[in-house]
């Protein structure tokens, strides 16, 4: 299969896009009809949404907000949009700690803050790493190493910090849930952090730690798990395939010439569950979109290279799939206002 | 954000200031004595052992305004003095020098590469002086003791804070852009060819394992880029090659004895003579040396004909209008009304790092009494 993408016309923000791993949140609000985009600047959070011609938009900056403080000058270091079966949450984590907002940032349902020592230490806290996993819990890491899972109602905003999953000693990164529908798959949940470990949690009343895949002392900054495979994007540039539960590596990628930023994936329509549009992007001004196909039998995963995009003279920070089926992508890089569009041709 | 980010600003940004200066003094004056005394009193407060101790402690980092204070103190620690204008521009080139290497800066950690290549540089300026390069040694003992140690993470940490504090800031400057650097709307020339980071692979590969860990097959792809292998890695050492060649060293670009040439009146911003590099920068200097008892003398950083449009640095929240500086080598007519204003724009508002009680105060404190 061979696409091509062509750029369509941007979607311009009220500010820049900071320079954080996986910067662009997108939530498709309908097929080919209205997508709603997340991007960090500094302590704010620009808000887009827009149609799918990208030529109707309404634009809302959301202020970091943390306990009684009305504004908080507290970097913002993601902001994701969370999909769980019943509602949709926008979450926020920061330096100081982890907001929760109804989709559209109207309304914050629910404030958790972090311990922040009262003098500065060496050891700088924050909040980074955000998943929506199975029917009810968000998983939000910490800088510690910490995974704090949260419990969350249909509706309302009685959410409890069910847990704290301790495994990892490094800065979380990111954190990516199951979510192929695929009901034989164990791992629910996949955390990263600043050293490259992955751990592979199954999800329940009390998570559990399935497997731990150590790293090369190498940042994984993105990471995505797809029918039970872990698909992570380091600070070398390259891509690895693991399988989640044994940490078996399929596949490695010398993929980008920079620190790797953001990796997202959208299933081919209508085909075999097991065949994914992978899209990595980096500080090298390069886009990538890879075709990676899974087969259960031989227990074997296939990569392969698709398509180029150079976004010329930008540090890429986020690159994210519009749709569920790998037809739109949009990006966004550091000292950028705008939105980068492209569809197939 | 990381509490590790002031040394490494103030020391890198410092020496953009030092290499400027040293540069536009060398250019305009004949008297040695007298810019050698200036580099040696800047570098020595720099330097200085207390100075450094209060820069090493972990702390947020300032806001624009409380670093053009302890920049602009630290210019002023000699006899040489700049007006206001003059040190606004000074602070506009050094802040895009400085952001140009962080945002080429091929891994985190080689950011402590581009300081060690600063210090190095400036050891250079005052080697004649032992007991200074024995400060700046004893610094760079204290870098490599409180970085090495550190992560990718807390590196890339590190960047991203200094990132936060340099968003957009877009000023173009008359030199990056002829030398293509930079385009026209102030973002900077990314490669996308030479050699990859030091423990990067070039891209293009695609390898295959099987369950033991053994690779069975590989298949390539194409980059689009032109990139080749990693050079060696930089020695974080005290003394050796840094390798990165991110360092922006106006003396290793240009003929710096050459003295400034008596402005000519073409309108053309990048007219293609070979002004001596600062001249480029500046677009003409004086220097004005006071002739009284007091030894000290002004430099003036703008030629009284210079026209410069643009606006300020923006802090984070945004509103739609264009923040550009353009500082442009040409003989325009000089509206001072519209330096005036341009000045008063600089000394923005509240800025987003700038916490209750003034950071930096304590800095300010001790760079007096030094």
């Amino acid at each position: 299969i061979s696409k091509m993408y062509h750029k369509e016309k941007s979607i311009h923000m009220k500010s820049s896009a900071s320079s954080l791993y996986n910067s662009l949140s997108v939530l498709r609000i309908a097929p080919r009809c209205l997508n709603c985009f997340t991007v960090v600047h500094a302590n704010v959070v620009n808000m887009v949404s827009a149609s799918w011609d990208g030529l109707n938009y309404s634009h809302r900056q959301l202020q970091s907000k943390e306990g009684n403080v009305a504004t908080s000058s507290s970097l913002i270091m993601q902001a994701a949009l969370c999909v769980l079966p019943s509602r949709d949450l926008l979450v926020l984590t920061s330096q100081k700690g982890i907001q929760m907002y109804e989709s559209d940032g109207s309304i914050m349902v629910y404030w958790h803050a972090l311990d922040t020592p009262e003098t500065p230490t060496a050891k700088v806290v924050f909040a980074r790493g955000i998943a929506a996993v199975r029917e009810k819990y968000i998983c939000v890491g910490v800088s510690s190493g910490s995974v704090l899972v949260f419990d969350v109602p249909g509706k309302g905003s009685n959410i409890i910090l069910s847990e704290v999953l301790e495994e990892h000693k490094e800065a979380i990164t990111d954190m990516a849930s199951e979510c192929s529908g695929n009901l034989e798959c164990i791992a629910d949940l996949v955390s990263a952090d600043d050293s490259g470990l992955l751990c592979v949690w199954k999800s329940g009343e009390d998570f559990h730690l399935l497997n731990k895949i150590p790293g090369f002392d190498t940042c994984c900054s993105s990471v995505n798990l797809w029918n039970g495979t872990v698909i992570a994007g380091y600070g070398t540039g390259q891509i690895r395939l693991y399988e989640g539960v044994t940490g078996i590596l399929h596949a490695e990628v010398n993929a980008q010439a920079r620190w790797i930023y953001s990796l997202d994936f959208a299933p081919f329509t209508g085909l075999e569950r097991e065949e994914l549009c992978l899209i990595s992007a980096a500080e090298d001004s390069w886009v990538r979109v890879w075709h990676v196909s899974l087969t259960p039998e031989t227990n074997s995963v296939e990569i392969e290279h698709m398509y180029n995009e150079c976004v010329t003279d930008t540090q890429i920070c986020g690159a994210k799939f519009c749709d569920g089926d790998g037809y739109a992508f949009a990006v966004t890089s550091y000292d950028l206002s705008e939105i980068i569009r492209y569809t197939q041709a | 954000m990381s509490q590790r980010t002031l040394p490494l600003l103030i020391i890198n940004l410092g020496g953009e200031m030092i290499y400027i200066l040293d540069q536009r003094l060398r250019a305009q004056d004949d008297n040695d004595d007298k810019t050698q005394r200036v580099m040696n009193d800047i570098v020595a407060t720099m330097f200085n052992k207390a100075f450094l101790e209060e820069l090493l402690q972990p702390q947020d980092l300032y806001s624009h305004r409380a670093l053009r204070t302890v920049l602009t103190r630290l210019a002023h620690t000699s006899i040489m003095r700049l007006n206001q204008a003059s040190m606004d521009k000074l602070y506009d080139l050094m802040t895009m020098a400085f952001k140009y290497q962080i945002v080429l800066c091929p891994r985190p950690q080689d950011l402590l590469l581009i300081t060690f290549n600063h210090t190095d540089t400036i050891k250079e300026l005052v080697k004649d002086n032992p007991s200074l390069v024995n400060q700046i040694n004893e610094a760079q003992r204290q870098l490599i003791e409180v970085y090495t140690p550190l992560s990718d993470g807390d590196f890339e940490l590190i960047r991203h804070t200094l990132l936060v504090l340099f968003q957009d800031m877009q000023i173009r400057v008359s030199i990056f852009l002829k030398e293509k650097i930079q385009n026209p709307n102030g973002h900077f020339v990314l490669q996308t060819s030479g050699p990859v980071p030091y423990g990067f692979e070039v891209p293009g590969l695609i390898r295959y394992f099987n369950a033991k860990g053994q690779e069975v097959r590989r298949t390539r792809f194409p980059s689009g880029g032109n990139y080749t292998s990693a050079l060696r890695q930089g020695s974080f050492d005290l003394s050796g090659d840094r390798v990165t060649i991110l360092e922006m060293d106006p003396s290793t670009t240009s003929n710096s004895t050459r003295k400034q040439k008596q402005a000519d009146t073409t309108p053309n911003p990048l007219a293609k003579e070979e002004l001596n590099l600062l001249a480029k920068l500046m677009g003409g200097m004086e220097v004005q040396k006071i002739l009284n008892v007091d030894t000290g003398f002004k430099v003036n950083l703008l030629a009284l004909d210079q026209e410069e449009e643009g606006i300020g640095i923006s802090e984070g929240t945004a509103h739609e209008s264009s923040r550009v500086i353009n500082i442009q080598a040409t003989q325009d007519q000089l509206a001072s009304t519209e330096l005036a204003r341009i000045a008063g724009e600089f000394d923005e508002g509240g800025s987003l790092t700038e916490g209750p009680g003034n950071k930096g105060d304590d800095l300010l404190a001790m760079m007096d009494e030094l």
